[in-house]
């Protein structure tokens, strides 16, 4: 299950914040936060679909850049919130 | 005393850390008037300097305008020095509104309340605006004081990439089950110096039922025909319903910033807005100025005009000297470099050929898009022009960036 979710993170990563002709590869392990792919303004836009998604409600401290930083870390963020 | 070591030590380190990740600002010391020739003591204790200034906001060149400081001068003597109050007790003189009118008509707006700084009408404006069951649908590179404000308010924030219409148009769809969505723009974007497809905005805005919100700042003044904003550039005068604005760069300079736009959410911010409500009011000085500053800029659009044929002028030459600039309209002329140290390091061997000009990288822009931003002024003379031309060329022989694209600066400096 974690690994379609890991899959759903990625794919939404690259659509929402990667141009279309990017040639940038994302696992699971990439930096989205540190590297500069997602910065703190537009994270809210993962954060929302991720509560969207899941019917959650992440909390404001929980939802910090650290525990978005890499699909591995959303769902460890999300395994509090849901049984993935 | 509780400043303690353990204090004190705490904020020592993160100073550091700041200084560690090539983050930390010095101020220049500059020893004459803003204009485009300038004295600047750098680093602190050298000698002065005489520079080209290549990168202030001083876009009209009326910073130091003799009839600006003439008027300045005349608001002082007439109106006195600070009002020692917010403006809702004692601190709105007649010309206060006189200058709100003013910037009303020249904006083409219903009606203008001041604000210490745009920072200030940023931070104010979208928790007056919108509440909980509202969305705000912001272009991510917004300007730093938008992203404050939005913090500050309650509404769904959701943000679309950069110009990216289609994404736009998406968030517009997913927010129709919100009471009211505001679309939240800048009208030029300061670090890229691009325009915003204002007339696509406001086409789905219409279709989409949303509001229209432009920081200009970086274009009231000088873009379109009459230098009205981007608004007026875009053919879409009529269709924005917010603007804030800025009096700091191109008009004068030297304080204070203001919401322009539909009566109701202009009242609505003199009833609401905090940094309006609890900041003093906009010292007369200022205002005197700031009114004499319309009153140039909607007699004669010849500084506009003027800064129109620098831009362009240099744009041209920086691009057939094998620059790599980003394309535009406006007097925002980002030289990619794409690497930090190295646009460091041509910043620092322009000054010392006498040209001011600033190095922006991460977290400022985005991570290997280092740039220098320069920024034209109407004070600028083609020789001023010429001499950076020249110094830029020179500098960028030296490190073999002439003619280069992107992957090949790179692959020279890496990212």
């Amino acid at each position: 299950m974690s690994e379609e979710v890991k899959k759903m993170i990625i794919d939404y990563v690259k659509k929402e914040y990667l141009e279309e002709d990017s040639a940038m590869e994302i696992n699971e392990d990439t930096k989205l936060i540190s590297s500069g792919i997602v910065d703190s303004f537009s994270m809210v836009s993962l954060k929302m679909f991720l509560e969207k998604k899941f019917s959650i409600k992440i909390s404001d401290d929980k939802a910090t850049p650290e525990a978005f930083d890499s699909a591995n870390n959303i769902i460890h963020l999300l395994k509090e919130y849901t049984t993935i | 005393m509780a400043y303690s070591e353990k204090v004190k030590s705490f904020y020592e380190d993160e100073i550091n850390s700041i200084r560690q990740a090539g983050l930390f600002k010095e101020e220049r010391y500059i020893k004459s008037r803003q204009a485009a020739h300038i004295k600047v003591e750098y680093p602190n204790g050298a000698p002065t300097k005489n520079v080209l200034n290549f990168c202030a906001n001083n876009y009209l060149g009326l910073s130091s305008h003799p009839e600006v400081i003439e008027a300045a001068h005349k608001g002082l003597e007439d109106r006195g020095y600070g009002l020692s109050s917010v403006r809702f007790i004692c601190g709105t003189q007649d010309i206060h509104r006189e200058l709100e009118n003013k910037l009303s008509e020249f904006l083409g707006m219903e009606d203008t309340l001041l604000f210490p700084s745009c920072m200030e009408a940023n931070a104010g404006l979208f928790e007056v605006m919108l509440d909980k069951e509202d969305a705000m649908i912001a272009d991510r590179l917004v300007h730093a004081s938008i992203v404050d404000g939005i913090r500050l308010c309650k509404a769904q924030l959701y943000n679309f990439k950069h110009s990216d219409m289609s994404h736009l148009e998406e968030k517009l769809q997913e927010t129709q089950d919100c009471r009211m969505r505001l679309i939240i723009t800048d009208g030029v974007f300061s670090m890229d110096g691009d325009i915003a497809k204002l007339d696509t905005i406001c086409e789905l805005a219409e279709k989409y039922d949303a509001m229209v919100m432009v920081d200009d700042s970086h274009a009231t003044g000088f873009i379109g025909k009459l230098g009205r904003g981007t608004h007026e550039y875009c053919g879409v005068i009529d269709k924005v319903d917010i603007i804030t604005t800025t009096l700091g760069k191109a008009l004068g300079g030297a304080a204070g910033g203001c919401v322009s736009g539909k009566k109701e959410i202009v009242e609505m911010c003199r009833q609401r807005a905090r940094p309006y409500l609890f900041s003093n009011t906009v010292p007369p000085v200022v205002v005197a100025a700031a009114i004499k500053v319309i009153d140039l800029i909607s007699k004669s659009t010849d500084r506009r005009d003027k800064l129109e044929d620098n831009t362009n002028y240099f744009r041209e030459k920086m691009v057939q000297a094998g620059l790599d600039i980003k394309k535009g309209d406006s007097p925002i002329v980002p030289v990619m470099l794409y690497n930090a140290k190295l646009a460091q390091d041509i910043a620092r061997d322009l000054y010392a050929e006498g040209i001011y000009v600033v190095g922006f990288f991460f977290p400022v822009v985005p991570k290997a898009q280092a740039r220098i931003r320069t920024q034209i002024s109407a004070d600028h003379e083609k020789e001023h022009l010429d001499k950076a031309i020249e110094a830029f060329t020179k500098i960028g022989d030296k490190y073999n960036i002439l003619g280069k694209k992107k992957e090949e600066i790179i692959a020279m400096y890496g990212m």
